[in-house]
């Protein structure tokens, strides 16, 4: 099972618009994944929080079609 | 909570100060990310207990809906849910994991 990094990026950004994603295929096998997540609306937020609303946009694909994906997450500077 | 896995859940997580839901167990770990938070804890000198959830399917569905979190390993101090590998690791990185874990009373061997 695989997932596209665009397709990634674009539930991403659906679920938190101002959200700036980079996404890197680790391995190139479109199953690793490492994505950095900067947004205005983790301000305030913990990691857990901020992971969560990550995973939120993804709907479910995370653990799912999605397995691995790292995650980092920030408010921008 | 009328959910038994649920109650289990609540009941490990607050008889044991440190518990890391897994893939597989500390002496053998079955998924990369778990022998992470393993290696960081047995890093630490932080006793825990590790519950292998691949043993159990519900166990392994009800943690992800109990912690509201969708992937395994999760690691719980004192009741509260840390977070995953990614999170374990950068507090690891920043210090910041010591600091939770000696807030919380938990004995920190090495840093």
């Amino acid at each position: 099972m695989a997932m596209d990094a665009s397709e990634i990026e674009r539930l991403i950004r659906e679920g938190i618009p101002d959200a700036v994603v980079t996404i890197t295929d680790l391995r190139g096998d479109g199953d690793h994944y490492s994505a950095q997540v900067v947004s205005k609306a983790f301000a305030g937020k913990s990691r857990v929080q901020q992971h969560q609303m990550v995973y939120q946009a993804l709907k479910g694909r995370m653990g799912d079609v999605l397995h691995a994906l790292a995650l980092q997450t920030s408010v921008p500077k | 909570m009328s959910n038994p896995v649920f109650e289990r859940i609540s009941q490990d997580v607050k008889d044991n100060p440190v518990v890391l839901y897994m893939k597989g167990t500390p002496i053998f770990p079955q998924c990369g990310f778990s022998a992470t938070v393993v290696q960081i804890l047995s890093h630490l000198g932080v006793k825990f207990k590790g519950i292998d959830v691949l043993t159990d399917p519900s166990l392994r569905d009800g943690i992800k809906q109990f912690s509201n979190w969708p992937t395994i390993p999760q690691l719980y101090v004192k009741g509260e849910f840390i977070g995953g590998c990614d999170i374990v690791r950068e507090m690891f990185e920043t210090g910041e994991l010591q600091q939770v874990l000696s807030e919380k009373g938990v004995p920190v061997t090495a840093q």
